[in-house]
């Protein structure tokens, strides 16, 4: 695959950083690629502000940051504040609907929304969100095969809970087959969006 | 001799650079750890002292950062492979023990996740400004070896190098790690304990009475054979000018020979030299670096190659001993050394030395929190091919 970045972020304690290692272990492990994944949290065990990063390639990653990503999935609106300038053009950003509400966005982004909070609730335990998310993430993104995802979560969780996260899994990757297309969004071509979140 | 499968940890994993460090250490052989918790080190010891109780050993949380330094170093002289784990305010206290290691010639491993500094500093963030200090920081003259992984699979396969040389030449060995690299997860891949070489301690073969703890065999090594406590033989560990014995003897004589050979056995060795080296035929500016800062020096010259400059690249891979003979006899060759590092010049005073004039010498500083801007060491290699 060509070399893509991906950024996750919310708060500390939606489960941010196992995403991300679900994500990257799915492409460097279960499919050979390389991946690369970083984070950056304050000093709060929760609640603080969470950041992961991924870079996924066909090549050994160099350059370990994200410097604009292909991929933004954000779970708490002061991440999408912060990160959403960053997307690249023509980017793709996946929300986590019930908590982040979408402004202006730079031109030809597409947007998938899934209420994985709710969904997590649904199961019982809203602990999986994160989990949801990346089932979520499978359907409406094609660089990780879902199976390797699907994978890297059994491999990826305690035991205990290895069965509750592949049916958050099932669940988010569900939705999005049959909600995503259809809610996906991409803004429009504006002049004016790409200049006020012009990166400086 | 081969790994003990026990600490092996076999297979594909995907593992940020503490934990690979961690899984390096189990499969060198090392079945103590003290240490005292600081970040960005803190998951290396974290993850022993989950590991250890199933592979058997022990880690110890001590009350500070000296007393982990030192309490590794009675494992080590009751016969374990020990180490110790820290960042820059706590390795600014383990100095004083990393003298005495040096001077009782005690074999262990500190490893220093480098944080920005000085004083608290950055604790979440990277820099690599403690170089110098792991070679001078200790008073003294003492020779060391430092070694610099760059990806958590380098952390696993360094620090099991790290090990052996430790046991080899009866050192602190320092793995110079840094925040990125020991917080970035990659995928690691660890082999089976038969394809992984453990280098035992350098035990005496002699009898109790004929055994002097500094005696150097007259085999050419100088590096005296080790016994340990409780195993009949007498000796005496001290951090004063010791004879042949192990007992004070503050002779200028002895002071002499003792602190000569110190620094002898580590700055004579043939192997330890080990760096990565790319395009040096020909090149007209040669990129040192080491540390993650490699990898983004890694893109600026392949940024600049495309533009047709001829630029090689030179990763220490051991930064101490300083592999001064390779730049000395790369300088009359090449226009310019550049040296991107994470501090404000530390490695490129070495390489400056030991060009010895031949050659331009450009530092790319950077004061840490973050990595350069792989623009920033294009434009020094665009300026320093002028």
């Amino acid at each position: 695959m060509q070399l893509t970045e991906i950024r996750i972020a919310g708060f500390g304690g939606q489960g941010v950083i196992l995403s991300a290692i679900v994500i990257g272990k799915a492409a460097s492990i279960f499919e050979g690629d390389f991946a690369t994944m970083t984070q950056s949290f304050g000093p709060e065990a929760r609640g603080g502000a969470c950041s992961a990063q991924v870079i996924l390639s066909e090549s050994p990653v160099l350059y370990p940051y994200v410097t604009r990503p292909d991929i933004l999935v954000v779970m708490s609106q002061e991440a999408y504040t912060k990160f959403a300038p960053e997307l690249k053009h023509g980017g793709t950003l996946v929300i986590e609907q019930d908590l982040v509400r979408v402004g202006d966005l730079p031109s030809g982004t597409t947007v998938f929304s899934c209420p994985a909070t709710r969904l997590a609730e649904e199961l019982g335990k809203k602990m999986v969100l994160n989990i949801v998310m990346v089932g979520f993430y499978a359907a409406v993104t094609d660089l990780v095969k879902p199976e390797s995802l699907r994978q890297a979560v059994a491999d990826s969780v305690p035991p205990a809970f290895k069965e509750l996260n592949l049916k958050a899994f099932d669940k988010g990757f569900e939705y999005g087959k049959t909600h995503a297309p259809g809610d996906a969004a991409t803004a429009e071509e504006s002049e004016s969006d790409v200049k006020s979140l012009e990166v400086h | 001799m081969h790994a003990d499968p026990a600490g092996v940890l076999t297979g594909t994993h995907f593992l940020d650079g503490d934990h690979a460090c961690c899984e390096g250490c189990l499969a060198a052989g090392a079945r103590f750890a003290s240490g005292y918790p600081i970040t960005p080190s803190t998951e290396v010891v974290e993850r022993f002292a989950s590991r250890i109780p199933t592979v058997g050993g022990t880690f110890i949380q001590m009350e500070d950062e000296l007393a982990a330094s030192i309490c590794l170093q009675g494992a080590v002289w009751g016969g374990a492979k020990a180490f110790t784990v820290t960042s820059g305010p706590g390795f600014s206290l383990m100095m004083e023990h990393i003298g005495y290691a040096a001077m009782t010639e005690t074999p262990c491993v500190f490893v220093n996740v480098q944080r920005g500094g000085p004083s608290t500093g950055l604790p979440t963030l990277p820099a690599q400004a403690d170089m110098m200090q792991a070679r001078w920081g200790s008073h003294g003259d003492y020779g060391i070896i430092a070694i610099c992984p760059n990806s958590p699979q380098e952390c696993f396969d360094l620090t099991i190098k790290a090990f052996n040389l430790s046991e080899q030449y009866r050192v602190p060995v320092m793995v110079m790690m840094d925040e990125v690299v020991g917080h970035m997860t990659e995928k690691v891949v660890i082999p089976s304990a038969d394809q992984l070489d453990v280098t035992p301690r350098k035990h005496t073969h002699k009898s109790p009475a004929d055994y002097l703890p500094y005696q150097c065999n007259g085999d050419g090594s100088l590096v005296p054979e080790m016994a340990h406590a409780g195993e009949g033989y007498k000796f005496h560990i001290t951090g004063l000018t010791h004879d042949e014995r192990g007992y004070p003897n503050m002779t200028v004589k002895v002071q002499d020979q003792l602190v000569r050979r110190l620094c002898a056995k580590i700055e004579n060795a043939k192997d330890l030299v080990a760096y990565e080296a790319e395009n040096l035929e020909g090149a007209d500016v040669v990129v040192v670096s080491y540390g993650i800062t490699s990898r983004v020096a890694q893109r600026a010259i392949d940024q600049a190659r495309a533009q047709g400059l001829k630029v090689g690249k030179l990763r220490l891979i051991i930064a101490w001993p300083f592999p001064e003979k390779v730049i000395r006899e790369l300088a009359p060759k090449v226009k310019a050394f550049v040296v991107p590092e994470l501090n404000l010049g530390q490695m490129v005073r070495e390489v400056e030395r030991a060009a010895r004039g031949a050659a331009k010498t450009i530092h790319v500083g950077h004061a840490g929190g973050g990595v350069h801007q792989p623009e920033a060491i294009v434009k020094a290699i665009v300026e320093a091919n002028q």
